[in-house]
């Protein structure tokens, strides 16, 4: 789908509808639309359709409520800009004097802004110079490019649709509960013969009400009327109950055992599933969703589904059979007796629907609920350290309190409603019961049936009616259910924000060279970087300087490939990162956090936590790089001490040199150090910044510090500002250029002589404490 | 802070300049609250194009009646956080799902991308965040009508 169009018509194929007849006359003859923007708000923000259009003449602006288009035409000095802010852009238009007219869009266009822009200066440049064709050039040729339909974002080859767009506005469907046929599918000959067992298993257990009929007809009530019994034909009728009572237990013991490994292995597999994809979702979005709610989904909602599918439908697929062959059953001995009983049924079946929905929404809103006490126990067990120090116990445990009674009011609620249903339901059932004895015995006196054949009916209804009470349970459970299922495929569904490339490219070896091309990236509304172009050559190393916030981290993240660039590309040895596979691409790259993170398991699992299959002299060459050999020698169980789940028994230091011997181990081209050291006091600082000179030696390395002082070794530095580069140079060469970098290095060299003076005032207090 | 002796105009570009009392001139400032929902009108600071503050005003009162409408002028050109008066549709109860609304910024619809895009602010007001990252403003919960807040109500 092209974005420009050569046709002869004057507009383009995907022009909005709504605008297509009023700027069709507005264009001259040999004008041509070469970019739009549909803009949904006026001047005043309020939300308001309006169209600006760029031709090779001009420039069009209408909103629907003007009456008139208006028009300025190419001129030297125009200049079109475009800023954002909380979720609004805002085009402006100006000339060398004064603005001329300004609009305003929400977010979703960016896209199309950026089209327009280029498109404008595109035509104001080739009517300004000559020389500049080049760019006019540009844009003409950019129609070959493959852009998305909605957005207009370019996609890279055989996506058909970019991946913003696909999320927006798919949503799920209601049939939730069917997907998981997906998770069925690979056991589908234990579920036939699960199913051809319970076909089996439910005539058995019909059987012995029908011999209720000739058992009262030909035995008892002969009897009672003075012939003598008829012991055989007695023998004959019990030994046939207890036969088909023995079969319905053989039978249905073997089905439920079928049925539940089934359904305990489809439960495992979804679980498996969804952990595997969850762990392939990008850093977003973990970012945005809590560890409680996420964990909830993982566990407890596949759990339910499990139970479902072993006990509730397994239950109720029973119950359907059942209900079925007793219906068939019926009609055939008696139609009339048959029609009065099965009449409570529609009633029942129409109680069950009035209350689906209520509890839907119910059950929804306990899951919510629930994930929310799960969240505040999340939220505070991970800070225990800082509720404690600021005395906070009180007010988390309110917060708890909160959301339990929270919990038990939606659960009250809920229950009112499933409380009132089940009573009803069985007592329709005895109403139904007195209904069929009023009628069996009207016909009995009528001559009609026999009293086996009521004794039979009432034999089949009183099982008929159990089973549509424990049947109307499945609506709960199968809601409860179908939730789970919708959240878990709500996980399943989600697309990783860093996908991975269709046509994968494999890089053998890597050389490190790392280029930047007009980089930017926008988290939600907020722009963090933009037009960063940066090469980093092979086995050099960069540090990249700034103050927080400006976006150090982001380009980190990005050259990781934790999120994927909004703008531009980011390029190793020449090769667009995206179009490599993604665990491929991060072995390449060894990562020293600034909080290190050890995982709960030994020393050395630890260390070789990036290379399980590492032997134990490399585990400990690795050590001994990074300076930890000799303090993990000191720990009661050497390598094999464990280590809590924040490595809790280790210093700051130690648990960093650890992380150090992690990176080192992989032998990573790249080295990314995210403020390696600032955690730390200078001291340990110094020991760290000791085993990092180890790993550094011939990586192309990307170190983020705090401190200024220990980025001497750099061969350039990089200073950011609010997510541009605004200088680049080693430290004497930015220090002599008296910028930026100079000013932030004038101002933490007096903090750091603060910091030394504090270091001195503390040895002589520790000092005079031994002498006393 | 006093305001005799710093000033503020908007020049043929649109954009605020103030001047400050060593007649320091900077183009295109941009007033910012500090707690534009919990306290529109305290607390607003004055800042350049650098995001460095300028400027802190207490209280909008406090200022020159000419000063006040061009601050509050500039506010209202950059401020959209509009506040959701009706819920007309969503398009399912699981998420990403599509709202309908009426706002006091007129009609529109946005998609929700997920349940935690909905925060409480407070126990009766809520902030709705949109695929683009534009904010929506529910104030009072228990004031929206019977149909929109049923249908708020499933996603709590």
């Amino acid at each position: 789908m092209s974005y420009t169009s050569s046709s002869p018509s004057h507009l383009l194929p995907d022009f909005p509808p709504y605008w297509r007849t009023q700027i069709e006359e507005q264009l001259t003859d040999d004008e041509r639309v070469l970019a739009w923007l549909e803009t949904d708000l006026n001047t005043q923000l309020y939300f308001l359709s309006g169209l600006i259009v760029v031709t090779n003449h001009r420039l069009l602006a209408k909103t629907v409520e003007d009456e008139n288009w208006q028009v300025w035409y190419y001129q030297e000095g125009l200049k079109l800009t475009y800023q954002d802010q909380a979720g609004v852009g805002k085009l402006e238009l100006s000339d060398t004097c004064a603005r001329l007219a300004h609009w305003y869009n929400t977010l979703g266009k960016h896209n199309a802004v950026n089209h327009l822009i280029a498109h404008f200066t595109g035509q104001l440049d080739a009517r300004s110079a000559q020389l500049t064709k080049a760019t006019v050039k540009q844009f003409q040729e950019q129609p070959d490019l493959v852009r998305c339909p909605n957005c207009a974002a370019s996609l890279s080859n055989e996506q058909e649709t970019c991946s913003t767009c696909d999320r927006e506005t798919s949503s799920p469907s209601t049939w939730t509960l069917f997907r998981l046929w997906r998770f069925a599918k690979p056991y589908k000959w234990h579920l036939f013969a699960g199913l051809i067992l319970m076909l089996g298993s439910t005539a058995a257990t019909l059987v012995p009400p029908y011999l209720t009929m000739p058992l009262m007809d030909n035995v008892l009530i002969p009897y009672q009327s003075g012939q003598p019994i008829n012991i055989d034909l007695a023998v004959l009728y019990l030994s046939g109950l207890l036969g088909a009572a023995l079969l319905a237990w053989i039978l249905s013991w073997s089905r439920t055992y079928i049925l539940a490994r089934v359904s305990e292995r489809i439960g495992a597999d979804l679980r498996m599933t969804a952990y595997e994809h969850l762990l392939t979702l990008s850093q977003a979005y973990f970012g945005g969703k809590r560890t409680g709610d996420l964990m909830a989904r993982i566990g407890s909602e596949t759990d339910r589904i499990n139970l479902f599918l072993s006990l509730h439908l397994l239950d109720f697929a029973t119950d359907v059979l059942m209900i079925s062959m007793t219906v068939v059953i019926l009609v055939s001995i008696d139609p009339w007796l048959a029609l009065v009983t099965l009449l409570p049924l529609p009633i029942i079946v129409w109680l069950i629907h009035l209350v689906r929905d209520r509890l839907r929404t119910g059950f929804e809103k306990v899951d919510r609920v629930w994930a929310e006490v799960n969240n505040v126990l999340a939220d505070t067990l991970p800070g225990i350290r800082v509720v404690k120090a600021f005395a906070q116990e009180r007010r988390e445990i309110e917060r708890f309190r909160a959301a339990n009674q929270h919990n038990r009011e939606i659960n009250d609620r809920v229950n009112k409603i499933w409380a009132l249903f089940t009573p009803t339901v069985t007592l329709l059932t005895e109403i139904g019961l007195l209904v069929v004895w009023s009628f069996g015995i009207w016909q009995i006196v009528q001559n009609q049936i026999t009293v086996g054949v009521l004794t039979a009916f009432l034999a089949y209804i009183s099982r008929f009616y159990l089973r549509l009470d424990s049947m109307s349970r499945i609506v709960s459970t199968t809601q409860k259910a179908a939730v789970g299922a919708k959240r878990i495929f709500d996980i399943l569904d989600r697309t990783s924000n860093v996908p991975e490339p269709v046509k994968p490219v494999h890089l053998p070896t890597v050389k490190g060279r790392i280029e930047l091309r007009n980089v930017g990236f926008r988290y939600e509304t907020r722009r963090v970087a933009q037009n960063i172009n940066l090469t980093i050559e092979s086995g050099e190393m960069v540090g990249l300087v700034g103050h927080s916030g400006s976006g150090k981290s982001t380009l980190i993240n990005l050259i990781c490939r934790f999120y994927d660039v909004t703008e531009g590309a980011i390029l190793i040895d020449g090769t667009d990162i995206r179009s490599l596979p993604v665990a491929e691409y991060r072995k390449h790259i060894g990562l020293v956090l600034q909080e290190p993170f050890l995982f709960f398991g030994t020393v050395a699992e630890n260390i070789a936590y990036g290379k399980p299959d590492a032997t134990r002299a490399e585990i400990i060459a690795a050590a001994r790089a990074a300076y930890a050999h000799e303090f993990i020698l000191r720990l009661p169980y050497g390598y094999d001490s464990l280590v809590g789940e924040r490595g809790q028994a280790l210093s700051g230091g130690e648990r960093q040199r650890i992380s150090i011997a992690r990176a080192i181990l992989i032998n990573p081209r790249i080295l990314i150090l995210d403020e390696a050291t600032s955690s730390v006091d200078t001291q340990t600082e110094q020991e760290i910044q000791e085993a990092l000179g180890n790993l550094v030696t011939g990586r192309t390395t990307i170190a983020i510090a705090h401190r200024l002082s220990t980025l001497q070794e750099a061969n350039r530095l990089v200073v950011l500002d609010r997510g541009k580069v605004v200088e680049v140079g080693n430290h004497t060469e930015l220090m002599a250029h008296r910028g930026y970098y100079y000013h932030l290095y004038q101002s933490q060299l007096r903090n750091i002589d603060t910091e030394d003076r504090l270091a001195e005032l503390d040895k002589t207090s520790d000092s005079k404490v031994d002498r006393v | 802070m006093k305001w005799s002796c710093c000033q503020l105009h908007r020049n043929s570009f649109g954009r605020l300049v103030f001047v400050d009392k060593n007649h320091q001139v900077y183009e295109g400032v941009v007033p910012v609250r500090a707690f534009p929902i919990t306290a529109a009108d305290q607390g607003i600071a004055l800042v350049d194009h650098h995001g460095h503050e300028l400027a802190w005003i207490e209280c909008l009162h406090e200022l020159p009646a000419e000063y006040r409408i061009l601050i509050e002028e500039e506010l209202a050109s950059r401020e959209f956080m509009p506040e959701i008066r009706h819920i007309d549709s969503v398009s399912g109860f699981t998420t990403p799902s599509t709202w309908r609304v009426r706002t006091n910024r007129g009609d529109t619809s946005f998609v929700l991308k997920g349940e935690e895009d909905i925060r409480h602010l407070s126990s009766i007001t809520l902030l709705i965040t949109d695929s683009h990252g534009l904010h929506f403003l529910i104030r009072d919960r228990s004031k929206l009508d019977r149909h929109s807040s049923k249908l708020l109500d499933h996603f709590f």
